[in-house]
């Protein structure tokens, strides 16, 4: 048996038996639905195994690195909230709440909207309050049959956050959920598992950030599942920027019902391996969906944007704008399926993959993938991939503008139709930074 | 200012320049004219420093210093500024910040203070007049979606910011019709000055009508042929170019 196979089954079996553990813990909680549900994903999880670049979605992404770390799974770690100062977004204003290694830290969190206006708590707290409540909900739209993370993240999710807003009601602070990963001593596993459920004609707007602290390995699986009720808006940014010893998998699946509108910015400054799955049904008329994107993946890093949007009723609308920077030996991947279901007529779905590649040895793998069976739709794809403009740097040369400094300038224009998109200012101003920095180097 | 001697440049294996010369003194307008494929345009982009081309002879000093030994952004720094053909279209980037930090670089290679945004602004509003541009398209992304006279006035709009000690006009009336034509060479006879010279290379005479120059240089097979007064153009307006090229190959 070759070393990285026994590895592959030391990892799931340490995470196949992750799930005892919990399961042993709990008193009622394994009567409750939410746990049969857990207890399918797992057996899904033990058959499917981690995919490998034979698995048709997993061509690019090769997952296998993940087996030369050993991760702790439940570890609770000391942190306070000097620890995080290093990385605060400064200005922020909101709902802040941390989750530290996957778990709920509320001493570190603060929500300042009021009831009345968004219920908030921690998925762990939820399944206490109203089991039957999550049950309902639950995995009932991440399909975890076919993704082994998602099912993995299924069967061992324990905390992350539960964000219900009532029907006409508009959250006026945003909710920032930051996940922290405390890499400082060990190598951290963790499974957050998120659910926002907006009503009807309610609006509201949430960031998922992500950060490793320290230089050991971090591996976060998340899966947030989000329900727009008819009418409801929503922006939603997931933000992350790790380390290079960070592997991070994500599914975001939305659901959309008639009228309701979702913007999306997905932007990744760092990480060693990321996927990041954004998942949306159009599951009603004239829904809409915007999704945006950013990688800049360098040194090593690897970068996979996957989505998918499922136009199913008539009359919906979709547009994409993702965006790349590739540097030194960085790679980066993306997909974009979109279905047109028999029903959708009047389909207006639109989709662009614009790509810089600065250096010889980066590289970028594009795929559209467009399934329309309604014959009366528009829809459009376009991938770009190329180089830095050298007519343009000249031109900006021959003005006085240092050959690094127009580089710089070029290249943060090029981000721009993704950053400009993100309405937290403080956020946004925070990944100008970063990008700036970033492009600098 | 500037002495060209026996230059000799090249894109790929193709020898373009073959022994160019040409003496520019503070304050003079030298018209550079000639047929296609002379060389025009080779001279204005090997002095603007653009790196396709390579300099494989002869000398090229600006105020006494090496020219050729600069890259594109210190000639910019030492005062050239060259007015593009072909403006080039930079999505995501006005061009009041594309100014401001070009404005503001070549200060810092001077060793002289920032500008702030009060003092650029009242700069910008003091030379905006003399193009006729309009703030609206200097907010927009620089040069997308322009017209071809909107691009050219935005060139001599960045001449106009930049003050530079000397200006290459490539081609700057080509796709402009009259009205365009002499909205931007009243802005460059503004900019006339004592100290500042200029290069101005066209194909036509009809640019000459409104940029008068002191001297008219003919181009032709990458060296200069033929020198003479501001009535040398209307010569060749009148004649063509083939008594040109017929004197030159007896020259040989």
């Amino acid at each position: 048996m070759n070393p990285s196979f026994s590895s592959y089954n030391q990892f799931k079996d340490q995470l196949l038996a992750a799930f005892q553990t919990n399961e042993e813990r709990m008193n009622g909680e394994s009567r409750t639905p939410v746990h049969q549900v857990r207890r399918a994903a797992l057996k899904q999880f033990d058959l499917l195994g981690f995919p490998t670049i034979r698995h048709e979605e997993w061509k690019y992404s090769n997952v296998s690195g993940l087996f030369k770390e050993a991760f702790e799974l439940d570890e609770q770690s000391p942190i306070t909230s000097d620890d995080l100062a290093s990385l605060e977004i400064p200005n922020l204003d909101g709902n802040i709440l941390y989750f530290v290694n996957g778990k709920y830290h509320p001493e570190l969190s603060r929500i300042v909207s009021p009831a009345s206006q968004v219920q908030i708590s921690s998925l762990a707290d939820a399944l206490k309050a109203d089991a039957d409540f999550i049950g309902s909900h639950f995995a009932r739209y991440a399909d975890y049959q076919d993704n082994a993370f998602t099912a993995l993240n299924t069967a061992l999710a324990t905390d992350g956050a539960v964000i219900r807003i009532p029907d006409n009601t508009t959250v006026e602070q945003p909710i920032i959920l930051r996940f922290i990963t405390d890499g400082r001593q060990k190598n951290i596993a963790s499974q957050p598992r998120n659910l926002i459920l907006v009503g009807r004609n309610a609006e509201v707007t949430v960031a998922e950030s992500y950060r490793t602290l320290g230089d050991r390995a971090s591996f976060v699986n998340v899966v947030t599942e989000i329900v727009l009720e008819r009418d409801a808006r929503m922006q939603y940014y997931k933000v992350q920027n790790e380390t290079e010893q960070s592997y991070h998998i994500g599914t975001t699946q939305v659901n959309q019902t008639d009228n309701t509108h979702f913007y999306s910015a997905t932007v990744t400054l760092n990480g060693n391996f990321v996927r990041n799955n954004l998942n949306i049904v159009l599951n009603g008329q004239h829904a809409e969906a915007f999704m945006y994107g950013l990688y800049m993946p360098n040194g090593k890093q690897h970068v996979d944007n996957h989505t998918l949007v499922d136009h199913a009723m008539p009359n919906s609308y979709s547009s994409e704008l993702y965006k790349g920077i590739l540097d030194d030996n960085g790679t980066g991947v993306f997909n974009g399926k979109i279905y047109v279901r028999p029903d959708a007529q009047k389909t207006n779905a639109y989709q662009s993959c614009k790509n810089v590649v600065l250096a010889p040895g980066a590289s970028m793998n594009t795929k559209p993938q467009l399934e329309i069976f309604a014959d009366d739709v528009k829809c459009s794809h376009g991938t770009t991939t190329g180089q830095l403009n050298d007519e343009a740097l000249f031109y900006m040369r021959s003005r006085g503008i240092p050959k690094d400094e127009a580089r710089t300038l070029l290249l943060y224009a090029f981000s721009q139709d993704v950053l400009s998109q993100i309405k937290i200012q403080p956020i946004r101003e925070y990944l100008e930074n970063v990008v700036t920095q970033k492009l600098g180097k | 200012m500037l002495s060209i001697s026996n230059l000799h440049a090249r894109i790929g294996e193709k020898e373009i320049l073959k022994g160019l010369s040409l003496q520019v003194n503070p304050g003079e307008v030298h018209a550079i004219m000639g047929p296609n494929g002379a060389g025009k345009s080779t001279l204005a982009s090997v002095l603007a420093g653009r790196e396709e081309y390579e300099v494989t002879g002869g000398s090229v000093l600006f105020e006494g210093q090496d020219l050729l030994e600069m890259a594109p952004e210190e000639r910019a720094a030492e005062g050239i500024f060259l007015a593009f053909q072909y403006p080039v279209e930079i999505p995501g980037v006005s061009t009041t910040n594309f100014l401001k930090t070009a404005m503001n670089e070549i200060r810092k290679h001077r060793g002289q203070d920032q500008l702030d945004a009060v003092q650029f602004l009242k700069l910008m509003k003091e030379k905006m007049k003399l193009v006729n541009i309009d703030q609206s398209l200097l907010s927009r992304s620089l040069n997308e979606g322009f017209s071809g006279g909107e691009k050219k006035r935005n060139e001599i709009f960045q001449m106009a910011m930049l003050e530079p000690k000397l200006a290459i006009l490539d081609e700057t009336d080509s796709g402009l019709d009259i009205d365009a034509l002499r909205i931007v060479a009243e802005g460059v006879n503004q900019l006339r000055s004592p100290e500042r010279s200029t290069i101005v290379v066209t194909h036509y005479q009809r640019l000459l009508d409104y940029i008068v120059p002191d001297y008219v240089h003919v181009l032709y097979k990458g060296r200069i042929v033929k020198s003479g007064p501001k009535e040398l153009a209307l010569e060749l307006e009148e004649k063509g170019y083939d008594w040109i090229k017929a004197e030159a190959e007896v020259n040989q």
